[in-house]
């Protein structure tokens, strides 16, 4: 039997602060399972550190909670050895562009069939609410004894560069349009990257929900005041649809422009898309043809206690 | 009369030393004897001193010794650096071309050798060149044995009329070898052999050389005067191979079933994961081909965190590095110690700190890999002594992982990497598999840190039909949920800590420490020291004297009443290890309540030769030696 939305649920207590963005992305991705119909045993979440990591417990799947900065190493590690299930890989902004920034940009490069989802507030919550890759330079969350002395890395910039082949942003109160992003970013054949808008409601009091939905803006218009909007609902094509340069550049040159819009108006929805990029496990198949039908985890390494590996071979060649 | 004949060739780097002794090897392998070869370099591509000592005997043999018979360069500073190392009778083949050659005209001579060379040609009064040099070794008895390689090559080209021969000065390291070889009147058909064989993928390149070759080693036979050593080939013992110091741990993966290993490149590490990515399609008994998924990681944080994602699929899996690329390695290795992850990680020491000596030999990490990682947790650190060891020590290594559900940290070092020595086949057979208490299917209510009474939970792996489980760096309970109970975390600690009891009771002695003899003197050691100490050993019983050695391969847990009892007897015990503050004899003395008597100690980068050691053993049996005896040879 197909499992439910429920089955994908732990009982583990959820200590998030009340009205953090956090829950609308762990409820998405929970949704987005159940639609896939994936089973629980064939899927694994990997987390980072903060509050962000506790994701995984709350999810009944397998759930790796890993190290700050470090959930991509093993997320990838996983997948490489298991390339059956799914791996979804979720972590703040601080983890994944902050202290994980080298791994971010390295995944990008191998392009491994996994997804990755940053919960994106602009804070180091756990801390305490110091600034965080993504807040702005000059502004000033709650915590900060002074505005913010750092600019701010783009990550839809950063992971178009680095060659992650799906990019996308969601925002986590439209649960929905998360879920259906999510099980777009899944189904991708290639290494695919969500940034998900996240307010942090108890330290980040400069990007909260009021100011996504543009509560500010309304007061100077009537008209639908909404900073959030989808691209899917202007003429954006975000995917490369054929193998040339001159389209790939397009795509990818449009998409960092893209990234770049910020202020009264944030785009979500899919930047990118290219899957005519070399998923990893093509490339180890060029070299290993039966990687996929006997990856390390399948592989039988003995046989009755004793090694089946024969290595005669090579210890022949060394015979003087 | 035994054979007892140490070789050696030196040129920058990048000039084929290490291809010359590769041949040079081969053929005295191929001809009956037992090889001790060992390479130094500098942490440097093109150009500094580079240089390979080829031991070579009719006995078996663990180490290098100091004494050098035949040298054979073709640059100055070969010359310049070893020309004091050869002993008398010994000869000296070098370049004529190079014989006014002054010091300051070798450019890689560094200003505190100079200084101390030319005090030395002062005090001898000899100018500051090579001719200089060399008339001190030849009043030391050494031959000399001068050519021109550059009418060598000459010569040839117009036998060969081959005008293209004339310039290629890269086959100045087979002529050397050629020249070796004629003058010990080796048979020559093992050298062309040898020729074919590293030169197997290159047969256009094979041809050239194989031509030199016969040249220069005629040439050598027709005008060279008659040399003391003669090496005519002894019968072969079956079952020898020659082997490279990364060999032992990387045939060990592929038999011992690792599938996945991830690295940053890092001396003397990385060779052994090359090795393992060009041999990634594995031949099985009695199934489909298998294969070793080595990935290249972007830095050593990433190679183990993938390491430990594999690994949760239940692959066996493994990593390789070296001191600084371990020490970025200590947050993740915590984490594979909370949440019991069986993993193997290969270090590969070099002289440190922080990159220290980088391609130079040490013995430095014993304390930080003991103590390695915040908080406590359980490892296992063991230690091979020599490259046939280390095959089998693979093997034991993934099972102490997989029974213990423990990382283990396979001690090995540049000593051991940069030797090419013979030993006894690797027999696979001899190492079994034992995944402890991996899951082929679960029924029912599954928990990943269940309490038991051995302190070890039955493991599923990630993908596993209804094995669920998770997994967190922070404290769990049973099912590996985060907890701060201080009732749980008591007993999450106790069951993890449990098994350094269980290890040290379950491991068999004879792989926790080996005895070579007791004796009042008695030599207390770990790692690669080994192959000299045996060496120095057997010199001293030529005269009369008994010394024991006890080496330790199990470091931690420390098998403090196995070594106790095995050193009962001993009355004075002798620490010997490449570092500066004797790290073993620390963790000796934190374990067993016993004052070491005297440490022999290298931190020069070096390894150890077993001369030195017999120089100082002997010391301390004749009451002379100091309570630290620091060595110190070795260019």
């Amino acid at each position: 039997m197909a499992p439910k939305l429920a089955d994908y649920k732990t009982d583990v207590h959820n200590d998030w602060c009340p009205g953090c963005g956090d829950f609308g992305i762990v409820n998405a991705l929970q949704m987005a399972l159940a639609e896939m119909g994936i089973e629980r045993d064939k899927a694994t979440i990997f987390s980072g550190i903060g509050c962000s990591g506790k994701t995984s417990h709350f999810i009944n799947t397998y759930g790796v909670h890993t190290l700050h900065g470090r959930v991509l190493t093993f997320a990838q590690g996983g997948k490489l050895a298991n390339p059956d299930m799914t791996v979804v890989a979720v972590g703040g902004d601080g983890d994944g562009l902050g202290i994980g920034a080298g791994h971010f940009v390295a995944a990008g490069r191998r392009n491994i069939d996994m997804t990755y989802i940053i919960f994106d507030n602009g804070v180091y919550g756990l801390t305490k609410g110091q600034a965080s890759p993504t807040l702005k330079l000059g502004e000033q969350t709650k915590s900060l004894p002074s505005p913010n002395t750092n600019s701010n890395v783009n990550p839809i910039g950063l992971a178009v560069a680095s060659g992650f082949t799906f990019v996308a942003r969601g925002y986590s109160y439209d649960v929905r349009h998360l879920k259906d992003l999510i099980v777009k970013a899944v189904k991708h054949k290639g290494l695919s990257f969500l940034d998900v808008l996240q307010p942090c409601p108890t330290y980040n009091d400069v990007n909260t929900r009021d100011w996504y939905t543009g509560v500010d803006l309304a007061q100077e218009s009537m008209e639908r005041h909404s900073r959030i909007y989808k691209l899917e609902d202007s003429n954006f094509d975000p995917t490369v649809n054929y193998a040339g340069e001159v389209e790939v550049n397009e795509k990818l040159s449009q998409a960092l422009i893209k990234s770049l819009e910020w202020g009264d108006k944030i785009p979500t929805g899919v930047f990118y898309q290219n899957e005519l990029v070399s998923p990893f496990s093509t490339r180890l198949i060029d070299k290993i043809p039966n990687y996929l039908e006997n990856p390390p985890a399948k592989q039988i390494i003995s046989d009755n206690g004793f090694p089946n590996t024969d290595i005669s071979k090579i210890l022949d060649s060394l015979d003087v | 009369m035994s054979t007892d004949f140490t070789w050696l060739i030196g040129g920058p780097q990048g000039s084929g030393v290490e291809s010359g002794a590769n041949i040079f090897s081969k053929v005295c392998a191929q001809m009956g004897y037992q090889i001790f070869g060992k390479r130094e370099f500098y942490s440097n591509i093109k150009g500094e001193h580079s240089y390979f000592t080829v031991r070579v005997s009719d006995e078996n043999i663990h180490s290098n010794v100091n004494a050098v018979n035949l040298m054979v360069s073709f640059d100055a500073e070969t010359i310049f650096r070893h020309f004091d190392e050869i002993v008398s009778n010994g000869g000296i083949i070098y370049d004529s071309e190079l014989e006014n050659m002054d010091t300051d005209r070798v450019r890689t001579l560094d200003a505190p050798f100079k200084e101390r060379l030319h005090k030395f040609l002062e005090s001898k009064n000899k100018p500051f060149t090579i001719a200089g040099v060399l008339e001190t070794a030849k009043e030391n008895g050494v031959k000399l044995y001068p050519v021109s390689f550059k009418s060598l090559l000459t010569e040839l080209s117009e036998e060969l009329d081959n005008p293209r021969m004339r310039g290629l000065v890269r086959m100045y390291n087979v002529l050397g070898v050629s020249l070796s070889l004629g003058l010990i009147n080796m048979p020559s058909t093992s050298l062309v052999d040898s020729i074919d064989d590293i030169f197997s993928k290159k047969p256009k390149i094979a041809e050239m050389n194989k031509k030199a070759a016969i040249f220069s080693y005629n040439y050598s036979l027709n005008n060279f005067e008659n040399f003391d050593h003669t090496l005519i080939g002894i019968p072969k013992q079956p079952d020898t191979i020659l082997v490279q110091g990364h060999f032992g741990t990387s045939l060990g993966k592929m038999v011992s079933g690792c599938r996945f290993q991830s690295y940053y490149p890092i001396t003397p590490a990385s060779d052994e994961s090359v090795y393992l990515e060009s041999n990634e399609i594995l031949e099985i008994e009695n199934n489909r081909p298998g294969s070793t998924i080595v990935i290249q990681t972007e830095d050593e944080i990433s190679a183990i965190g993938m390491m430990i994602g594999a690994a949760l699929t239940g692959t066996r899996s493994s990593t390789s590095t070296s001191g600084p690329g371990f020490a970025l390695m200590t947050e993740a290795l915590g984490w594979a110690g909370i949440n019991e992850v069986p993993v193997v990680i290969t270090l590969y020491q070099r002289s440190g700190p922080s990159t220290g000596l980088p391609t130079r030999h040490g013995q430095d990490d014993l304390l930080f890999t003991v103590f390695a990682g915040c908080g406590d947790f359980p490892k296992i650190v063991y230690a091979s002594g020599d490259i046939e060891e280390s095959f089998y020590d693979t093997g034991n290594c993934f099972n102490y992982s997989d029974k213990y559900q423990i990382p283990v940290i396979h001690m090995m070092d540049k000593f051991l990497s940069s030797s090419v020595v013979t030993c006894k086949k690797f027999n696979p057979k001899k190492i079994s598999i034992d995944r402890g208490k991996l899951l082929d299917k679960v029924e029912g209510e599954y928990k990943r840190f269940a309490f038991t009474d051995d302190g070890i939970s039955p493991r599923s792996k990630l993908g596993m039909d209804n094995g669920v489980f998770w997994n967190t760096g922070d404290e769990s309970d049973e099912y590996g949920h985060i907890t701060e109970d201080p009732q749980i975390r008591i007993k999450m600690m106790d069951k993890r800590m449990s098994r350094l009891d269980l290890v040290l009771e379950s491991i068999p002695t004879i792989q926790q420490a080996v005895s070579f003899e007791v004796h009042d003197y008695t030599i207390i050691s770990w790692g690669s020291t080994k192959g000299p100490i045996l060496d120095a050993q057997a010199m001293l019983k030529k005269e009369g004297i008994d010394i024991g050695f006890v080496q330790i391969k199990l470091l931690h847990p420390f098998p403090t009443e196995y070594v106790a009892s095995l050193l009962k007897d001993a009355k004075v015990l002798i620490d010997i290890e490449a570092n500066y503050s004797g790290q073993f004899g620390k963790i000796f003395k934190q374990n067993i309540t016993r004052e070491i008597d005297y440490h022999i100690l290298k931190y020069t980068g070096r390894g150890m030769t077993s001369t030195e050691i017999y120089d100082s053993l002997k010391k301390i049996v004749e009451n002379k030696a100091e309570k630290r005896e620091i060595l110190s040879h070795g260019a």
